[in-house]
Order: structure tokens, then C-alpha cells, then sequence
């Protein structure tokens, strides 16, 4: 009752000083007021939307919008044509962030063929997106919480996953901090403030925006989160709402979308219409940027600057770096039957991010060409021993299965694990139990 | 990506151990379906993935409302199912959807809503849980919640399940029971190209919102002879496959391969008699078969590679001893999942094989 009645008062409010303020005009203006076609500096009094009326009737369509533009710091050539955008990185920094690319970059090859021979049974390659992955990581303190989809290896060679680390998870050994219970390239870290991976999709999202959420009720905290997820994930319910609570809620969150033009073989104009991920931020009353993905440095100043602002605002921001998946979708996945091997070949060469990077470091005299052999080589070799050890790691004890469902095994599984030791014991030669721990 | 790391790859030692390369069935082709002599069709040598797609060939063709969709559906799927189907009938009758399994859904129920035939993929059956709401409280109620105004039963949600050697948690899952536990859905399993390609077309033309969970292990490893023309495999009807008098092995999709191949160990080393039933439909499922088979053999097994926990096999042990009660010898058996999520390395050790299946036949013999 008493809700209705103030709103009755605050309209009858309302109207006494609308119509005062008709009174004060005189008629040519207020006939001025009911032909005008423009806006007003009326606003409207809805509680959903404070908008100027107007008069003229017209769809608003999303093409009267301008695209939002790339920013990038780095041409093809890698060159800087703006030089107040160069960062100023130290030589050792790009260095370093050209070896982790190299790396990965190496890495990733050795693996995707060690799954070809069936040493491994999946696997996901990062080619293209290198700068995106070493740019922001780069930006980020390690106290910043990362939370991934699958194609953020990069990110985890920045932070110091080490090569054992990546290809024990690869084998689900026993060394595997994942103790063998995903596939592949599900990386995590708690040490290195990463969340492990999980195959459905955007699921990390919203999960991402809460942790964010919890951080900022912190006192003193200085710590953002950032999320990544692919253009193709950003079609899920999840990153609606994601969008939605990290706006409404207010939260230090940088959703970092890898935009790499498909998603398996849907190619991204089928996935959205409008101007890609960077645009829906504005929908939800977020800051938004969108940056060439395939330029370590431009990744590496919006990166930096997004970070500032939502730790100062405790606000998010929509962060699109624009790149191209080189490689296929995954082990599992032929490219060839919905591209063209001359589309690939473009950003596998002039546009490649490491390509960009390296023709800047050699302007800077920075570049040796046999240091990068000798390194090369050297992560080759590395990386071929480790399988080498990791294949011949045994497997977790098979009774690690039941560890880990709930915080401690309850009776039920208990007497389901003992059930099958005792089937083992009678049938241990059917069973690849020399394989696993005892 | 060119550069190949063969050579290099090569110089490391063979490998010492791949557990994933391990199949844990031998699949049995049907000798001879039912559909195949009732249709008198001319058959083919089909895979599961071929059958399917000639399934969807004919009512594309057939239907001019029936349309295709969802995740890569547009160049073939990523199974294959759907290959050569959009430069057929055109990319507005076979097209990939934006990447929301909900989406896909709700979309569904709309085209079905207004009489068109929506045939919609859910990329893996793991991946179907953000379509749970719309499949649940949505497509399972809607005639019922209308008054029978409105409903969305020209609609068939197909999903690749089960397990493949590799999938770990998300790429293994069987769902089948928490569909079979909303009233409104019906769920089919197929164990192979015959049944697959007469579940499908029995499934887009049954009035009800249907759910075909594919055994994703069965694609390629299932080839038989397919009818070429239509034909539909009944809904609600279990198929016995082995004819014995000693014990019942009820199962669906890969694991009735699983079942045939014990059935077969039994008798050659155990003189025990097994009698096979594919349930083939979870939702309805064949009461009659599988009782009378029950009270034939007093002795039956259910096995899974669902979670042992609420997967279906309990609903067929609760309803068998209900009915069968005076006819059973000893108490229904399960052989199930272990009741964890679906783990990547110790997937041999998660699966309700055949070692696992002999033994409870044996143990039930013996009770
Ligand atoms: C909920 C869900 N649906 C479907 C899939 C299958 N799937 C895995 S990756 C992928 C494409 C993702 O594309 P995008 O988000 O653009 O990431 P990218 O692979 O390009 O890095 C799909 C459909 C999944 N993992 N989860
Ligand atoms: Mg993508």
C-alpha cells in the first residue's frame, strides 16, 4: 500500500513541476518542443534506460556504428610507426618474450606430431596466437588469477610451467598434477596462479567473474582476474551472464577473448553479426578494447592499461585480441576440408606474430640468428627427452580413480574400490597394472 | 606446423606403453535385422556414420520442412554424419549454428512449434547440459503443460555418447538416465548402422521430442549391410540377440557388443547359457521382453558404462524385482561405471568389461 501511495505522490510530484515548466514557456516554444525532429535534453524518467526522447522514427541499425578499431603498436614488418606506443621494453624482456613464443611455438610441434604417432592421444596447438598468450601474460603480476579455455599454453610458459610439467600432463603420469584424470592440454597450476582447464566450454567464465567478485570484497586487494575464452565460446549462455555479473557486480575481471576466426570449422561471420566480441561490451555498460593479437606489443600495452583500470575501477573490461588459429582445431581435426592451405599460409608467414616480433628485434640489433638456432635446438632436444622420461613414467595407482570426488572417498566408493582390487587380484593379467603405480 | 618432427620423433624408442589404443569391445555385426528381411530393401555396406547420414538424406529429401543443424553441422560434422548433406539441400536447410547447445535446442523446439522437422546435433552428449532446461522443462512439457495446444514432437536431438579409449570427463559420458528420468522424452540407443539409421527415422517421425544417444565408438568400428530405402526401427522395443536359458544380459549401445562376446565366453568355457537383449529404447523400454526373458532364466545382469548410481540399470533391477520376483533365482546384478566422473588414464579400469561381466555371470550361477 505504502508503495503505491509514495509512487502516486511521486508522480503527482512530477507533474507539478512538467507542468509548471510548460506554463513558463510560451507558445512558440512550446510548439518548438512537439515538431522537433532532434533530440531533446529531456531525459526520460524509465528506470531501465536514461535516454533523450526524439521524435524522428528510425531503426537504429548496428551499421550506423563505426567499428571498433584494432589497436596495434607493430606493422608487418615490425615496425613502430607511432613511437609513443613503444613500450620500452628491455632487451632481456623481449627476449625472453620471443623464447617463450619460440617455445611454445616448438613445443607445440613436437607434441601435435607425438600424437600422430599415437604417444599421446590429443592435442592442441597455439600456432598464431603466440603474441596474444606471452603479451598479456607479460602484462599481468603473477598474483592475478588466470583461469583458461585450452589454448593459453603460452600464458603457463610465461609464468615458468616448465616442460616436464606440460608433457607429464600430456601423459597423465604420475607426475601429473592433474593425477591423469583429463585429457590432454588440461594444464593447471595452483602455484602459478592457474585454474585447470575444462573441456565444456565458457564454463570458466562466469566462474572467473566470481573469483573477481570475492577478490575485490578483499581488503586491500590488488589482484585482477583474467579470463580467456575463444569467439566462438562467447556464443554460450555462460558468457552472457558472465558479461552480465561482471558489469552489474562490478568486477576486476579482464575477459580476454582469443577472437582467431573459427571455431572448429565455423568461421567467425557465422558465429556473430555484429562487430565481433569488442562491440558486446557496450551492451553491458563495460570498457572494451580491441587489439591485434598477432602484435606482442600492442597485447602488451592494452594489457597494461586494462589491468590499471579495472584494479583503479573495480570495474571489467572486454578485451578482443584479433588473431588466426594457423594450426587445426586439434588433433582431431582435418582444417583442410573448410580452408585454404594459401589462407593458412598468410598468417603462418608475413602476418605470424613471431615473424613481427623478430623483424623489430633485428631493426634493434637485438637478433642472433645462431643464438636462436642454438635455443631451438635446444628446447627440441629437451622437449624430446622429456617424452622420452614421461612415457616412461608410470601411471598414477589406479585406485587414485576414486580419489578426489568428494573430499574424502565415502563408503559407497570405498566398497566400489575394493570391489574392483579384489576383481584385479583375480584377473591381474587382463589388466595393464604394471603400467600404474602400485 | 609444415616441418615434420617424424625423423626426429623417430629416433626416440618405441613406445612402451599406450593405453588408449586399447578397445574394450569386439563388435558384432547384426546377422540378420529384423528391418532388413521386414523391408525387403536393397542393403548397402554402411558404417554407423554412413547409415546415419542416409538416414537424414531421405527425410531432407522427403520433407521439404525438415531442416539440420547445429555445431560445424555445415561441412559434414565433426563425425562426419552430416557430409555433403548442405551442398545437397542448400545452406538454409543444413547449416552450423552459433556455439550454444541451448541455443540450439530452444531453436529446436521453435521449429517444431510451428510443424517443421528440426533435426539438431549436440556436438558431444557431454555438451548437452547447457540444453538441459530447454530439453527438461521445455520440449518434455510442452504438450502436457498446453493442454495439448501446442507441442514440439517433430524434433530429434541427436548426440554422440559413451566411451572411446581417450575421452576423459568430457568426451565419454552416457546421460541416458537423467533424460529417462523426465516424462515427455524418448531415448534410443543404437548398437549399430541398422538400427542407428531406423531409431533416427523412427525417431524424426514419432510425434514425441526424441533424444538418440550414438555410441561415438561405433562410427566407424560398425559396418553392416544397411536397406538403402526407409524403414524404422520400433520404438520401444529391445531386441534379443542370443537365445539362453541360464542367464539374462540386458545392455544398449557399445556394451551389447560387450554382452555378446561374454555370452559367447560363457558358453565355450563355462557351458553357461546367456540370453542377450539389446534394450535398445531406455524411454519407453520393453517391459515384456525383458520380463518374460527373466522369468525364463531367473537370473539376469544389467550392465552399463553409466555411473552404477541412478544410471538406468536401477530403474530395470527395481521394475524386474517387482514383476519377476517369485521367478528369480538370485538378485538382480548390476555392472556398471564405477560412480566417479569418467577419467582419462584409467578408463580400463572405469568400464564394466567383459572381465567384470564373466565374473557376475558366474557369481550369479553360483548364488
Ligand atoms: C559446451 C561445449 N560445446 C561444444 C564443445 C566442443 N568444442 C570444443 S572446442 C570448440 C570450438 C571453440 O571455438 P573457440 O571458442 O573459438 O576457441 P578456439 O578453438 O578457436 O580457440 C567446440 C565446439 C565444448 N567443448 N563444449
Ligand atoms: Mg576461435
Amino acid at each position: 500500500m505504502s508503495l503505491i501511495r509514495q509512487t502516486l505522490k511521486h508522480f503527482a510530484r512530477i507533474n507539478g513541476i512538467l507542468a509548471k515548466r510548460l506554463l513558463s514557456l510560451d507558445n512558440a516554444n512550446v510548439q518548438n518542443r512537439y515538431n522537433n525532429s532532434t533530440s531533446t535534453d529531456d531525459p526520460s524518467q524509465f528506470p531501465g534506460a536514461k535516454a533523450p526522447f526524439v521524435s524522428n522514427l528510425k531503426l537504429i541499425e548496428h551499421t550506423d556504428y563505426d567499428a571498433i578499431p584494432i589497436y596495434r603498436v607493430m606493422d608487418s614488418d615490425g615496425y613502430i610507426s607511432d613511437d609513443s606506443q613503444d613500450p620500452q621494453l628491455s632487451k632481456e624482456v623481449v627476449q625472453k618474450m620471443f623464447n617463450d613464443m619460440v617455445q611454445l611455438n616448438t613445443m607445440d610441434k613436437i607434441l601435435y606430431e607425438s600424437q600422430r604417432q599415437g604417444r599421446i592421444s590429443f592435442y592442441m596447438t597455439n600456432f598464431g596466437e603466440e603474441a596474444s598468450h606471452i603479451g598479456s601474460a607479460a602484462a599481468l603480476e603473477m598474483r592475478d588469477l588466470i583461469y583458461g579455455q585450452y589454448r593459453e599454453a603460452g600464458v603457463l610458459v610465461w609464468r615458468g610451467f616448465r616442460i616436464d610439467q606440460f608433457i607429464d600432463q600430456c601423459y597423465g603420469n604420475c607426475d601429473d598434477d592433474g593425477r591423469g584424470k583429463q585429457m590432454p592440454v588440461h594444464y593447471g597450476s595452483k602455484e602459478l596462479n592457474f585454474v585447470t582447464i575444462s573441456s565444456p566450454l565458457s564454463t570458466q567464465m562466469p566462474q572467473a567473474v566470481g573469483a573477481a567478485y570475492a577478490m575485490k570484497l578483499r581488503p586491500n586487494n590488488d589482484a585482477c582476474v583474467v579470463c580467456y575464452f575463444g569467439e566462438g565460446a562467447a556464443s554460450e549462455g555462460d558468457a552472457h551472464a558472465a558479461f552480465n555479473f561482471a558489469a552489474t557486480l562490478q568486477c576486476p575481471v579482464i575477459m580476454f577473448c582469443r577472437n582467431n576466426g573459427f571455431a572448429i570449422s565455423t568461421p567467425s561471420h557465422e558465429q556473430y553479426k555484429g562487430d565481433g566480441i569488442a562491440a558486446r561490451a557496450h551492451g553491458y555498460g563495460m570498457a572494451t578494447i580491441r587489439v591485434d593479437g598477432t602484435d606482442v606489443f600492442a597485447v602488451y600495452n592494452a594489457m597494461k592499461l586494462a589491468r590499471k583500470y579495472v584494479l583503479r575501477e573495480n570495474k571489467p573490461v572486454v578485451f578482443e585480441a584479433m588473431a588466426y588459429r594457423v594450426g587445426h582445431h586439434s588433433t582431431s581435426d582435418d582444417s583442410t576440408a573448410y580452408r585454404s592451405a594459401d589462407e593458412i599460409e598468410v598468417w603462418n608467414s608475413k602476418e605470424h606474430p613471431l615473424s613481427k616480433l623478430k623483424s623489430y628485434m633485428v631493426r634493434k640489433g637485438w637478433f642472433n640468428e645462431n643464438d636462436e638456432k642454438e635455443f631451438v635446438k635446444d628446447v627440441r632436444k629437451k622437449v624430446l627427452k622429456q617424452i622420452n622420461v614421461s612415457e616412461k613414467k608410470l601411471k598414477p595407482n589406479w585406485k587414485e580413480m576414486f580419489e578426489g570426488v568428494y573430499s574424502e572417498i565415502p563408503a559407497h566408493l570405498k566398497e566400489q574400490m575394493k570391489e574392483l582390487e579384489s576383481h584385479i587380484n583375480t584377473h591381474r593379467n587382463h589388466y595393464p597394472v604394471k603400467n600404474f603405480q602400485e | 606446423m609444415k616441418k615434420s618432427f617424424w625423423p626426429l620423433l623417430n629416433t626416440l624408442k618405441s613406445r612402451t606403453t599406450v593405453p588408449w589404443c586399447r578397445s574394450h569391445f569386439t563388435y558384432y555385426p547384426d546377422k540378420s535385422p529384423k528391418e532388413v528381411i521386414s523391408t525387403g530393401n536393397v542393403t548397402e555396406k554402411m558404417n554407423m556414420v554412413q547409415a546415419i547420414n542416409n538416414a537424414m538424406d531421405l527425410v531432407l529429401a522427403k520433407d521439404p520442412t525438415a531442416i539440420l543443424f547445429g555445431e560445424d553441422v555445415g561441412f559434414g560434422g565433426v563425425f562426419r554424419c552430416s557430409v555433403n548433406l548442405r551442398d545437397k539441400y542448400g545452406k538454409d536447410r543444413v547449416f552450423n549454428t552459433p556455439l550454444t547447445e541451448q541455443g540450439i535446442a530452444g531453436f529446436a523446439i521453435g521449429v517444431a512449434n510451428v510443424g517443421s522437422t528440426a533435426i539438431a546435433e549436440i556436438q558431444f552428449a557431454d555438451y548437452i547440459f547447457p540444453a538441459f532446461d530447454q530439453i527438461v522443462n521445455e520440449a518434455a512439457k510442452y504438450r502436457y503443460r498446453s493442454g495439448g495446444l501446442f507441442d514440439c514432437g517433430s524434433l530429434t536431438f541427436r548426440a554422440p555418447c559413451g566411451a572411446v579409449g581417450h575421452g576423459a570427463l568430457y568426451h565419454s559420458q552416457s546421460p541416458e538416465a537423467y533424460f529417462a528420468h523426465t516424462p515427455g522424452l524418448k531415448i534410443v540407443v543404437p548398437r549399430g548402422p541398422v538400427k542407428a539409421k531406423g531409431l533416427l527415422l523412427a525417431c524424426i517421425r514419432d510425434p514425441n521430442p526424441c533424444i538418440v544417444f550414438e555410441p561415438k565408438t561405433l562410427y566407424r568400428a560398425a559396418v553392416e549391410e544397411v536397406p538403402t530405402d526407409d524403414y524404422v526401427s520400433e520404438l520401444g522395443k529391445a531386441d534379443i540377440l542370443r537365445k539362453g536359458k541360464d542367464v539374462t544380459l540386458i545392455g544398449w549401445g557399445t556394451q551389447v557388443h560387450v554382452l555378446l562376446e561374454v555370452a559367447e565366453i560363457a558358453k565355450k568355457e563355462h557351458q553357461i547359457d546367456c540370453e542377450v537383449i539389446d534394450l535398445v529404447s531406455i524411454m519407453p523400454w520393453d517391459r515384456d521382453t525383458v520380463y518374460n526373458s527373466v522369468k525364463k532364466t531367473g537370473r539376469v545382469i544389467v550392465a552399463h558404462e553409466a555411473p552404477l548410481t541412478q544410471g538406468f540399470g536401477a530403474e530395470l533391477a527395481a521394475s524386474i524385482q517387482e514383476k519377476c520376483f517369485l521367478h528369480l533365482e538370485a538378485p538382480v546384478k548390476r555392472v556398471a561405471g564405477w560412480d566417479t566422473p569418467f577419467p582419462h588414464v584409467f578408463e580400463t579400469f572405469y568400464l564394466p568389461d567383459k572381465y567384470r561381466c564373466l565374473a557376475a555371470i558366474k557369481d550369479l550361477v553360483n548364488y
